[in-house]
């Protein structure tokens, strides 16, 4: 149900069945790695190339999902999913595997919460019963494509963050036990004319902050109403910068509960630099980690925000500044509804 | 944000920037500096040593043995590049690592591993000078505006 002008409120209350997080040797080595359900010790893979390895990733939690919900693959009505390769190669590729009737969705690192934001909407529409979504990165495949050679010698600067290589799919269902997802706020394009593609979580951070206020707005909550809000790959220097936007326009979040996905994934002394970055940081935090704490009953309602900055190489060599977008999904599991 | 001016910015965007920009982590340039320096000067350094090898243990002169040592050195540094440290001295050395000939050696052999998995024609014939193609290219410009600057003096200007 429409709530609001971009807020759509889920009355029937899809569930996310069971996860699917595959991580690489650098997640492995994170602040998280027993949340992953599969690690690879090596970037490639086994595979012949990056890309290749890339859309193994995507592959394999899209199958570690559906065997954890005990389902056979023909059984999924449709996927929805994406990533930051060109034409989103990886994921198309990984869903001819898969079979499953295909929606690719391109929202950079928003992606992950376009994909559920979307299936919860299917699903609550009795439009399917299972819907699988997620989205994926593989930091070396997207560092060719956006910067430079991997091996290429650049001092990146410390606002710069690190592509996680990893994959989140989450099944949805229209029963079940939870986690449920209660809500989801579409974000809009804010541009506030960044230019540096080394520091993407100051040109997001904006963003993060107009869809968080439309979604208490429109929703009518106190930010306290959620435990958590987490942001997808905003890193030291976006979160600091949200906070700090919050608390001019006047909204009470508290420190201690808006939390950044790309903060979480990584040890301190991984040398990431402002944070974690790319489609499949927020997928597999999400997905993995604070699902498995919410289930443990560490938090009952969180808002996931996960925010994306719109440009390729071409628009930066051309000077164009950095559109970026977040899109905000309420999900809540053992709360009093 | 040097360009901002140039750019038409709506207040609120420059408000933004303003306000992002007191809060964004800044590059250490004098601790860069020094580390760049020092990295610098310690390849610098190797490649002295290289150079005085070549000139007494083979035939070479001060104005000869300057090619086998650039030609070494850009070998040091493809190993370095494909076994995967030389970005990492990179992110402490910066300029360092940049400047010397082992940085250009680095920005053609790191493109060419990188790829690899488009074959050898299109992908590392193709991609190869990706990086180091504009400093070839401006840096043959460059010497030819040079080159012609000094003709003409010596022809004409009687040095």
């Amino acid at each position: 149900m429409l709530t609001g002008h971009r807020t759509w409120v889920f009355e029937r209350k899809p569930v996310i069945l069971t996860t699917g997080t595959v991580g690489g040797p650098f997640e492995a080595n994170g602040e998280i790695p027993e949340d992953f359900d599969i690690l690879h010790s090596d970037l490639w893979l086994e595979q012949d190339s990056y890309e290749k390895a890339h859309k193994v990733l995507m592959e394999e939690a899209c199958q570690t999902a559906i065997e954890k919900a005990g389902l056979q693959k023909e059984q999924i009505q449709f996927f929805l999913g994406g990533d930051l390769i060109n034409q989103i190669t990886p994921t198309s590729f990984a869903t001819k595997t898969l079979g499953a009737p295909y929606l690719g969705l391109f929202g950079a690192c928003s992606t992950s919460m376009e994909g559920l934001a979307l299936s919860a909407f299917l699903v609550n529409g009795q439009g399917a019963n299972y819907i699988l979504t997620g989205s994926s990165s593989h930091n070396t495949a997207v560092e060719k494509q956006f910067r430079y050679p991997t091996e290429y010698g650049g001092q990146k600067p410390p606002t710069a963050q690190w592509t996680v290589t990893g994959a989140g799919v989450a099944l949805l269902s229209d029963k079940g036990e939870g986690p449920f997802v209660t809500s989801a706020t579409i974000g809009r394009i804010v541009d506030m004319g960044m230019t540096d593609p080394f520091n993407m979580g100051g040109a997001m951070a904006p963003a993060a902050v107009d869809t968080i206020e439309a979604h208490l707005k429109e929703r009518d909550l106190d930010p306290s109403y959620y435990d958590l809000i987490v942001t997808g790959d905003l890193g030291h220097i976006g979160r600091e910068v949200s906070l700090d936007l919050f608390q001019k326009h006047g909204i009470p979040i508290k420190e201690e509960n808006y939390k950044d996905c790309g903060l979480m994934i990584y040890r301190e002394g991984q040398p990431v630099l402002a944070g974690a970055s790319g489609s499949g940081c927020s997928a597999t935090v999400v997905y993995g980690h604070l699902l498995n704490r919410m289930k443990k009953g560490e938090f009952k309602r969180m808002l996931v925000v996960a925010t994306g900055a719109l440009l390729s190489p071409v628009t930066f060599q051309q000077n164009e500044t950095i559109p970026c977008i977040a899109h905000a999904v309420s999900i809540e599991y053992g709360g009093e509804n | 944000m040097s360009n901002n001016q140039k750019k038409k910015m709506t207040p609120i965007q420059q408000e933004y920037q303003d306000f992002e920009n007191e809060r964004e982590t800044k590059r250490p340039i004098i601790g860069n500096c020094v580390k760049a320096f020092f990295v610098g000067g310690c390849i610098c350094l190797v490649g002295q040593g290289i150079q005085m090898f070549y000139i007494y243990f083979f035939n070479f002169t001060d104005q000869t043995a300057g090619n086998p040592t650039v030609a070494t050195l850009i070998f040091i540094s493809m190993l370095l590049t494909g076994f995967g440290f030389y970005d990492r001295i990179a992110q402490f050395g910066g300029a360092g690592s940049a400047v010397p000939v082992t940085g250009f050696g680095n920005a053609v052999i790191s493109a060419a591993i990188e790829h690899r998995t488009e074959g050898y024609v299109l992908g590392v014939g193709g991609n190869m000078f990706k990086l180091a193609g504009s400093v070839i290219l401006f840096g043959v410009f460059a010497a030819f505006v040079i080159a012609t600057i000094k003709t003409i003096l010596i022809q004409w200007g009687g040095l």
